[in-house]
């Protein structure tokens, strides 16, 4: 069960100009979390904005019940949560999801994120090494100025390769094209993938053609995150056109098995 | 809270299997939330639900968010009245009417489901709103307009709750933006002898618990033994 409660707010650290990792101690929800879990925020106590924001799991450190976000500077919702200070309490509702990351303690997966669509995968490839699986991680960014978290990566990957769009850092290109080199060398048993449409998409019938078991986390706009507005519907797979079914991202996801979504 | 999100009802059967038993697990009042696209579907979904074990029916003909849906029937005293007595021969359960506010005059709708027997009105669904985002240059919502909740409409349906407590003589419920006690007293106070609470769930799903305190809490401050007793006893300046 989610539990809503007064984070409080230990650490704050900026990594790039607008991007901001939260540490809160907030062991009601690491204790039940999973990877792929996110969790809801006031980012106020007053009624502007009146909506919370969803904003997934980082990471989680079970010992000592403290709870990471990293969060991306967005609109209104995320420049206020910006400026909350360390020691102040912020009201969170989690973990929210039933569809989760399943971790592998055998064989090789591989995990490709794009943007701010990593932050989630990183408690996942730190759960999937430990367990004992091979974890190969590709993370494709549009620029040098955007590339984030690659040390924080690289101890949680057996492999790790970063790209950027436009060739300013590391390898040049598409995350997706790596992944694709290296399938046709050696299939992983498992894709895991978060990151902007197109690339979920790639991702998705690279894996249906290729026959690779895959999770892809999505995202929606969001009403509550608590499964009561309806708001964050998405298309099951292969639902008829004049009656189509739905799953709603914040209940059934934000983790679905790529071949049953229609993205 | 601007939303499109439309009606995705999985009909009134799943509603059978699935959503009534948990319902039934908790010692609450359940009233069915029921909406058509035509005064038949009105009836038949009717008939099925005065077999059940609920304990009324709130009749929406008032959601913005469905093209030929309740909206048509919603907004004149002719086509309330007409879908609700249909509704009324064959329902026995308690009938409540829920209105929309995107009209001129509040009370003619009102009017219309008390003249045909409904046991009460629901005021106020969502207003008709619209946003746009300025760089892309287009609405926010893939709909264009959507409906309008949360503390935003709040003053508009206390105003509305008002003119239809004038207006006929069968109870109101009254809601739009309640999230606290306070606010739950401003309706009784303009004529809601009961309120509920839709948006509000969706930022802190205690929020009942909290307005029932609220209320308490005023009732206490200001000495009041019994909360029926200050419906519609706003005094007008
Ligand atoms: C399950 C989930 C997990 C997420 N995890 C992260 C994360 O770990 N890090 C991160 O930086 N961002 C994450 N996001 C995106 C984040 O929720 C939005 O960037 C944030 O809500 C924007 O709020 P705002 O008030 O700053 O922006 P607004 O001014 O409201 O809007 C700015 C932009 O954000 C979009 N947006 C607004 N509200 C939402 C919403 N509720 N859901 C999705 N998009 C929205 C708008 O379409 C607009 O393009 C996640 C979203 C979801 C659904
Ligand atoms: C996401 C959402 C879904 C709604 N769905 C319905 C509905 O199915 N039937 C209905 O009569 N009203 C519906 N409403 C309207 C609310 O019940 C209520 O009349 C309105 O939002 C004002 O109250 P509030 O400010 O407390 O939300 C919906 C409102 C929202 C925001
Ligand atoms: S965000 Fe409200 S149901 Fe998913």
């Amino acid at each position: 069960m989610p539990v809503n409660i007064k984070a409080k707010l230990i650490k704050k650290e900026q990594l790039k100009q607008d991007i901001y990792k939260f540490s809160m101690q907030a062991k009601e929800i690491v204790d039940i979390a999973k990877p792929g879990n996110f969790i809801e925020i006031r980012v106020t106590d007053s009624i502007e904005p009146l909506l919370r924001r969803p904003i997934s799991i980082y990471n989680m450190e079970k010992d000592t019940g403290i709870l990471e976000i990293i969060f991306q500077v967005k609109g209104k919702g995320t420049k206020i949560l910006a400026e909350r200070k360390e020691g102040e309490y912020i009201d969170i509702i989690g973990p929210l999801g039933y569809g989760t990351f399943q971790v592998k303690n055998t064989g090789t997966v591989a995990i490709i994120g794009g943007g701010i669509g990593v932050f989630p995968l990183y408690e996942l490839a730190k759960q999937t090494k430990a367990a004992g699986a091979m974890v190969n991680t590709y993370l494709g960014f549009r620029s040098k100025d955007f590339v984030v978290l690659e040390e924080e990566f690289k101890n949680v990957s057996s492999k790790l390769i970063i790209t950027t769009d436009d060739g300013t850092y590391a390898e040049s290109g598409f995350a997706i094209n790596k992944l694709k080199e290296d399938i046709s060398v050696n299939k992983p048993d498992m894709i895991y993938a978060c990151g902007p449409l197109p690339m979920l998409k790639a991702v998705q019938t690279l894996s249906i053609e290729q026959g690779i078991p895959c999770q892809i986390s999505l995202e929606e706009k969001m009403g509550c995150g608590l499964g009561a507005c309806l708001g964050c519907a998405v298309k099951t797979a292969n639902s008829p056109a004049d009656a189509p079914q739905y799953w709603h991202v914040c209940k059934a996801g934000p983790v679905f098995d790529a071949s049953d979504v229609e993205i | 809270m601007l939303n499109s999100i439309g009606l995705q009802n999985p009909g009134v059967e799943f509603f059978m299997e699935n959503d009534l038993p948990w319902l039934k697990r908790f010692d609450t009042a359940i009233i069915v939330n029921a909406c058509g696209s035509t005064i038949d579907e009105y009836v038949e979904l009717c008939k099925v639900l005065n077999t059940l074990d609920i304990d009324g029916v709130e009749l929406n003909l008032s959601c913005p968010n469905v093209k030929a849906g309740c909206l048509a029937f919603g907004t004149t005293y002719e086509g309330v009245k007409e879908v609700t007595s249909q509704v009324r021969k064959v329902l026995d359960k308690p009938l409540i009417v829920k209105l929309t506010p995107n009209v001129t005059d509040i009370t003619a709708p009102a009017k219309g489901a008390e003249d045909a027997g409904a046991d009460g009105v629901s005021l106020i669904n969502t207003l008709l709103g619209m946003s746009i985002d300025i760089y892309k240059r287009r609405p926010h919502l893939a709909n264009n307009t959507g409906g309008l909740s949360g503390p935003a409409v709040k003053p508009v349906a206390v105003r509305m709750v008002y003119q239809v407590s004038k207006a006929v003589k069968i109870p109101i419920l009254g809601l739009g933006g309640i999230i606290t006690g306070e606010d739950a007293i401003e309706f009784m106070l303009a004529g809601a002898q009961a309120i509920s609470i839709g948006t509000a769930n969706f930022i802190a799903p205690d929020t009942c618990l909290k307005v029932i305190d609220g209320i308490e809490k005023y009732m206490k401050k200001c000495n009041i033994e019994d909360i029926n007793s200050i419906v519609g006893t706003v005094e007008m300046n």
